[in-house]
């Protein structure tokens, strides 16, 4: 197995991105890319919308980063971490209330027409404001897009918005889609959104429901001498070990998103011609959490949250749970973020003695069977990982005298449970870091979030100070100030422990020798793969 | 031939009620179960309020239970199976394009097993008490109490993994624009391994019960008079003992056709056949409703067939039970 970057990580905290550029020439092959080729990988969902304007997310990423383009990709040795896709430059007021993108010039829709900023100014309008799942919270505020000639797109705000979180927003949030595609019908309802039209280096080719999705060529294509791929086929696998079985078998070349389970890679990565590489998912970073309900009165008490932080040994979390393919956590920015993290936060050492004087102090002594109190404990199922957390959290929890009683739920029943009926004291869950607090992380502990919102606080926590933090923050429109109270927000969070952070953790990658050119940017599973290349 | 008709006509009138009673309690176990479509949806993309109100109201779930359980009611009187919501696509062409794969497969393996199992059968009990009636009982016995996703990966491992004689799962080459003949060959080489998985669990079934339906045979009067006419062996086995213990298989093959449906839920995950049963594991985990109901009723519907079929059969087979149909 070749180096693990995220435990490297761990220890060089927020240069990670600078070790990742300087990494990457000597992991790079110094071999010109091949021509040609149809490049077979393991998909394990189908999702129902292609269309990544509406639905950013990474399931459809996955297929329709390579159709459909944003402004901006996320790059390790990029400005701001980013690099040009649409748009070749960008640039905030000072003011917060506009901001203005510069164009990529000569570029070609599929279907032949040209791209020009009214594609822009409709996709953000029209899409990514009232309907894409990100884009409704950061484009809440987008007023207008003017577009004074056909490469210029100068994005209105109605209320002063960071350019920061716009920029960090770009490589997610920012997929164009053809107005004069979507300008007919309703937007749900285009035959575009199952088979979509875009500008990328490949053209949407079939889908046969339950086989396998392919994608072709497109040699119209802006980047020079790109795509070198001819094929990309996606064989819908829905079984957990058949990727590892049709790697080796060589049917495919190529698992992303750890369609190969942990527990298989020590052993696949002895395979002769076949490579495990974690990098490439910096930009997707999971986070193990323990969402809290602080409806319960025991855990409303700050000390009983510490003592259950004192009881998780997080290193141990990493190495039976993850097989070290992950980094313990401090806070609710990961370590790998370069712009945002601070490791100047308080931490818990696993200690049982601590947690159990924590819970005397408490007030809350054990029974005569050993317990203090009982707690319903419901581990997503999302990932194997969650649920084999919820058995150690369980284990963790016994030895400080709380009795976690495990509750198992497929995926629809979970998010009914906890997000919407509250019927949880703790659950794990695996919230996304998106690059940016604002996207997806404060919605974590913020107060006043209306019931059954995914993924965000409904455990019922109000802290008027935090929630002050995240309001002035989200206003905030120097980048060094936001960035400084997002790290004291980050200090907040571990001090109060709304929830408990874990661990991070982000996907692998197994493929064949013969793919070149993977994980050479911090999204690669959901980026365009203009470069991706087969060896014959 | 008019027995056939009265058999038919008279099942055709119980099938309604056991299709509506399978419709309400599905709709009733779906309702049942923690979380919507909604709450499948978002799992993977999150989203705001405002967002999941609007999902809500597009897929019809703000309605009462009982408005979509009288609207899919209405719809499936006018032989309308509605719209999926996680396919955004007509139910009625999902099924269709699904269930020939699935069909395929559920006939190939009852077929193995049915006709290996009782071929087996009938060699085995021709000698009942033998070492070969003891090694077939004990072996299909084995292989009856393997679990099927188990024999199926076992199957990946050795053929497709090790040997590489047969591809690892799916029911074509993918995209590979194969026509008549070489697609269905392409196509049986793919059902090669799933159709062995799911065949061998049944195998058992039916050596088990044709080598005990001739046991029971052998001690019959009738075997006595053949012998006694003296018919060789060969003929006493093949026309009176295994034709007699035949019946009750035919029976079987009827009751079993539920069961292979089952059994093919895991062999087509197991195998990526993109067939009905994944298509309903699938259907349940994203809650969507519709979907699972027009799965379950073509399977029901199938099933019902099937064992009409069965029983037609059986009434020409052995005319004693077309006779009691009759006067009931």
């Amino acid at each position: 197995m070749s180096g693990f970057t995220i435990s490297r990580r761990t220890m060089l905290a927020g240069s990670a991105m600078l070790l990742a550029s300087t990494a990457m020439p000597t992991l790079g092959r110094a071999q010109t890319p091949k021509k040609g080729g149809r490049l077979v990988l393991a998909a394990d969902s189908e999702p129902r919308n292609l269309n990544p304007a509406i639905v950013a997310s990474n399931g459809v990423f996955f297929i329709s980063s390579k159709i459909v383009e944003t402004l901006a990709e996320a790059s390790f040795d990029g400005k701001d971490g980013l690099a040009p896709r649409l748009a070749v430059s960008w640039e905030g007021a000072a003011d917060g209330l506009s901001a203005t993108f510069k164009l990529r010039e000569g570029v070609k829709w599929h279907d032949g027409k040209p791209f020009t900023s009214a594609d822009v100014a409709f996709s953000a309008l029209q899409i990514w404001k009232p309907l894409q799942n990100l884009g409704r919270t950061v484009f809440k505020d987008l007023s207008a897009v003017d577009t004074p000639d056909d490469l210029t797109a100068v994005f209105k705000f109605a209320k002063p918005t960071p350019f920061q979180l716009i920029r960090n927003a770009l490589p997610a949030l920012s997929s164009v889609v053809p107005k004069h595609i979507y300008e007919v019908g309703k937007i749900e309802d285009n035959p575009a959104n199952t088979a979509p039209i875009g500008t990328g280096p490949f053209k949407f080719g079939e889908y046969k429901a339950g086989q396998y999705y392919r994608l072709t060529k497109n040699t119209d294509y802006w980047g020079k001498d790109e795509p070198n791929l001819d094929e990309i086929i996606y064989q819908v696998l829905p079984d957990r070990t058949s990727a590892a079985s049709a790697l080796e078998a060589e049917e495919i070349q190529l698992a992303a998103f750890s369609a190969v389970p942990l527990a298989d890679l020590d052993r696949i990565s002895k395979v002769p011609g076949l490579k495990v590489i974690s990098k490439g998912y910096e930009g997707l970073t999971y986070q193990l959490v323990v969402e809290i309900n602080h409806r319960r009165k025991e855990l409303a008490d700050v000390k009983v949250r510490q003592a259950i932080a004192h009881a998780i040994d997080k290193d141990f979390v990493v190495k039976t749970v993850f097989l070290g393919y992950a980094a313990t956590a401090t806070g609710p920015v990961p370590k790998n973020d370069p712009q945002f993290y601070t490791s100047d936060v308080p931490t818990y050492a696993f200690d049982v003695a601590k947690a159990n004087a924590l819970l005397d102090e408490a007030g809350y002594n054990k029974g005569a069977d050993g317990n203090r109190f009982s707690l319903k404990l419901l581990p997503a199922p999302y990932f194997n990982e969650t649920k084999q957390f919820g058995d150690y959290l369980r284990q963790a929890l016994a030895a400080i005298g709380i009795d976690a009683q495990l509750v198992n739920n497929d995926s629809a029943a979970h998010i009914k449970a906890v997000y919407t009926d509250h019927a949880f004291d703790l659950a794990v869950g695996p919230p996304v870091f998106r690059g940016d607090p604002a996207i997806s992380t404060t919605i974590l502990v913020q107060s006043g979030i209306p019931d059954g919102v995914p993924f965000s606080n409904q455990g019922g926590y109000k802290n008027g100070a935090l929630d002050a933090l995240i309001a002035k923050a989200s206003e905030t429109l120097d980048t060094s100030a936001r960035t400084d109270l997002y790290k004291e927000f980050q200090k907040q969070v571990a001090t109060d422990l709304p929830l408990i952070n874990v661990a991070e953790w982000s996907f692998i990658s197994v493929a064949s020798d013969k793919v070149g050119n993977i994980a050479n940017n911090p999204r690669w599973a959901v980026s365009n793969w203009a470069d991706t290349y087969l060896e014959s | 031939m008019t027995r056939a008709l009265t058999l038919i006509r008279r099942r055709l009138v119980g099938s309604i009620f056991v299709l509506l009673i399978v419709v309400v309690g599905t709709f009733l176990l779906l309702e049942a179960a923690p979380g919507d479509a909604v709450d499948a949806y978002i799992v993977s993309t999150g989203g705001d309020a405002g967002m999941i109100e609007l999902l809500r109201h597009r897929w019809g779930l703000d309605q009462s239970e009982l408005t979509r359980l009288a609207n899919y009611l209405w719809a499936l009187l006018h032989l309308d199976l509605g719209q999926s919501v996680t396919f955004s696509r007509p139910i009625r062409e999902i099924i269709l394009e699904r269930l020939p794969n699935t069909l395929l497969l559920m006939v190939s393996a009852t077929a193995l097993s049915f006709g290996l199992g009782s071929a087996l059968g009938i060699y085995a009990g021709a000698r009942p008490g033998s070492f070969r009636d003891r090694f077939l009982s004990i072996g299909s016995l084995a292989l009856y109490a393997v679990p099927g996703f188990w024999l199926g990966l076992v199957l990946i491992v050795i053929f497709a993994v090790d040997l590489r004689w047969l591809p690892i799962g799916g029911i074509e080459t993918l995209a590979s624009d194969k026509t008549g003949l070489a697609r269905a060959a392409d196509i049986g080489v793919h059902l090669a391994l799933p159709v062995a998985a799911l065949g061998f669990i049944y195998l058992a079934l039916y050596l088990r019960m044709m080598r005990a339906g001739m046991a029971e045979a052998w001690r019959q009067d009738f075997i006595l008079a053949a012998r006694a006419r003296g018919l060789s062996r060969r003929r006493i086995v093949l026309a009176h003992v295994a034709r007699n213990a035949l019946l009750p298989l035919v029976t079987m093959l009827g009751l079993q056709s539920a069961q292979m449906l089952g059994g093919s839920v895991v062999i087509e995950s197991v195998f990526s056949v993109p067939g009905l049963g994944r298509l309903a594991q699938e259907a349940v985990a994203a809650r969507d409703t519709p979907l699972l109901l027009g799965i379950i009723l073509v399977s029901a519907v199938l099933v019902i067939l099937i064992n009409l079929v069965v029983d037609i059969a059986y009434a020409f087979l052995d005319p004693r039970v077309g006779a009691s149909e009759e006067r009931a």
